[in-house]
């Protein structure tokens, strides 16, 4: 291919345009390449391994509101770590996080495959009402969560309204530790279910029709079809849906801090809610910590965003 | 006769589906139409039978400002996205750089980063560069969102072009330059699009940056006023809905306007054909 480098040094020698190596490297001189990618190299440095260098070198000092100005803060090397995972909200956010991540994907998945599904057979209306599945995902978050807090409100609530008809006493969703992780999983998984119906229905489109004709020679119900052939065949972008909603769900921040700022009594904290919390929730800063535990939350992320880029890999070979 | 039955009950069936789902927003509507006296009713005003306007006159009266300050931080991140992500896009893909490989791993890896370390991050910075509460800060860290992943979208796309036609240009005698900008660049118009709309769309959505980066300054965010109004007066839960249901035009537009490229946008992330 090194031929074709040299091509570009003089565009005008369009003599060389037949080589047919060339074909593959349009233009390739690799300094003509490296300006173009020039501005972003500078961008990832400046915009994010920068500030990524400076939230850890928070979480290895001991900084306060005087020290960040003056930037004379105290190493301490580990032992904000140390801190964060010796505090008994530790356990207890990481068991939130835990929980908010596997029930939300579980449901997110279930419903959007069901979905898909459905949406699969053409009838009537089936593209406009497939587009207004994605309003929930297209929404600010901070809109949707407002809508859900006042949805949930104990005295004023529909949701109340609505389970009063069926006999259910008024739920203190939000205000009640009992229920307020509940309250916060029920919004997230209705933030999901649009993201994992288009991917998924996407992944049915590409499944080929001979194979559900074959089935249906074979006298298969649509049960058995489900999940002799969709389930199976859709296996990859199962897989991928999942683990990308559970990188972007262990990071979500704002739905739980404006629908519960993770109480009542750190109920529905998380990992990511904590982290934002102490850094800028309350009216005293804590960005030591605050950066040790959202650290700890990206190597979290990044063991299973591996396991995602490598998945994608395998799909795409 | 009997499939075409089938097909009605599926069209109602969805249509319930649907109905069930875009509750909360119409619920939203419903609400940002309530006369104040009536919204600690209970049961709730299900429909709004003696709609005011009250929420929206105090939407102009006080958040103009800030749906201002959404629109020129949403374009102004558009502008820095396209800026960065299209020539890269096209050095990735045309250009066959060295080290292409490692710089989409990184792009992805990127994705994945909490945005609430990327705020401390840029707080940390921005306190010694005086940037907090400045507008240009904010577009800056709000483009952190859309960068990484149109690049991606722009590199997959110019991926998927004719190679004919670059040789054909380059024929012409056209240069790198020449052939990005008066060749791929025209005919990248769609994925340029979607990653406009998305670019913009998670500026305009953004409130973790907003909420730590711009808190105090004088031009906040919609996103930002939004969550300020609730926590002052809880009483105006109508003039909250309105706002959130103007805050929500975007998103409005983009289905009605682009909705081909919304669903590319949320596929060309997680699967490719």
């Amino acid at each position: 291919m090194s031929t074709a480098t040299t091509h570009h040094a003089r565009p005008t020698g369009a003599s060389h345009g037949h080589s047919r190596r060339g074909r593959r490297r349009a233009q390739g001189s690799p300094w003509v390449a490296l300006a173009f990618a020039a501005p972003l190299i500078v961008y990832l440095v400046a915009f994010y391994a920068y500030p990524l260098i400076r939230s850890i070198d928070l979480s290895i000092h001991d900084y306060n509101v005087r020290a960040f100005v003056q930037g004379d803060a105290d190493f301490m090397g580990v032992s904000n770590y140390v801190d964060v995972i010796r505090n008994p909200l530790f356990p207890q956010a990481l068991w939130n996080t835990f929980l908010f991540v596997l029930v939300s994907l579980v449901f997110q998945y279930a419903l959007g495959l069901a979905l898909a599904v459905f949406f699969k057979r053409r009838f009537p209306l089936s593209g406009v009402l497939r587009a207004m599945f994605l309003i929930p995902w297209l929404l600010p978050l901070i809109v949707s969560g407002s809508v859900w807090a006042w949805m949930m409100n104990s005295d004023s609530g529909v949701v109340n309204s609505f389970i009063g008809i069926v006999g259910i006493d008024p739920v203190n969703w939000l205000t009640s530790p009992d229920t307020a992780l509940a309250s916060v999983i029920i919004a997230n998984i209705w933030l999901g279910i649009p993201f994992n119906l288009v991917i998924l229905y996407s992944g049915l489109q590409n499944i080929p029709d001979e194979v559900y004709e074959a089935a249906s020679l074979d006298g298969a119900g649509p049960w058995k079809v489900f999940w002799r052939i969709t389930f199976p065949l859709l296996r990859p972008v199962s897989a991928i849906t999942i683990l990308l909603g559970l990188v972007y769900t262990l990071k979500v921040v704002d739905i739980v801090w404006i629908m519960t700022r993770g109480g009542p009594a750190d109920s529905s904290l998380t990992l990511a809610v904590w982290s934002y919390r102490e850094a800028f929730g309350t009216g005293q800063p804590d960005f030591s910590p605050a950066s040790a535990i959202g650290n700890i939350l990206i190597v979290i992320a990044l063991i299973f965003g591996l396991v995602y880029v490598n998945l994608q890999r395998k799909v795409d070979q | 006769m009997k499939s075409s039955n089938r097909r009605w009950w599926h069209a109602a069936l969805g249509l319930v589906f649907t109905a069930v789902m875009l509750f909360p927003v119409y619920w939203m509507v419903n609400v940002s139409l309530t006369p104040r006296n009536e919204l600690r009713k209970s049961p709730p005003q299900m429909f709004p039978l003696n709609p005011t306007l009250e929420g929206y006159r105090a939407v102009f009266d006080q958040q103009l400002p800030a749906l201002g300050t959404s629109l020129v931080i949403g374009l102004g991140c558009v502008l820095l996205t396209l800026i960065i992500a299209a020539p890269a896009a096209y050095a990735l893909a045309m250009l066959n750089i060295r080290g292409g490989r490692t710089m989409n791993f990184l792009l992805l890896v990127a994705q994945m980063v909490p945005a609430v370390v990327m705020a401390m991050g840029f707080y940390a910075i921005y306190v010694r560069l005086d940037l907090l509460n400045s507008i240009g800060g904010l577009i800056v860290a709000d483009s952190t969102i859309a960068v990484p992943f149109a690049v991606l979208l722009m590199t997959a796309f110019m991926g998927g072009l004719p190679r004919e036609l670059m040789q054909a240009a380059r024929m012409d005698g056209a240069g790198a330059w020449r052939t990005f900008r008066s060749v791929v660049l025209p005919l990248s118009r769609n994925s340029i699009l979607t990653a406009s709309l998305f670019g913009f769309l998670w500026a305009w959505s953004d409130f973790i940056f907003a909420s730590t980066l711009a808190r105090n300054s004088d031009f906040i965010p919609v996103t930002l006023s939004i969550y300020n109004y609730i926590g002052n007066n809880t009483t105006q839960w109508n003039a909250i809905m309105a706002t959130a249901v103007v805050a929500s035009i975007p998103a409005a537009v983009l289905l009605v306007f682009a909705q081909r490229y919304v669903a590319a946008g949320v596929t060309a992330g997680a699967v490719k054909d």
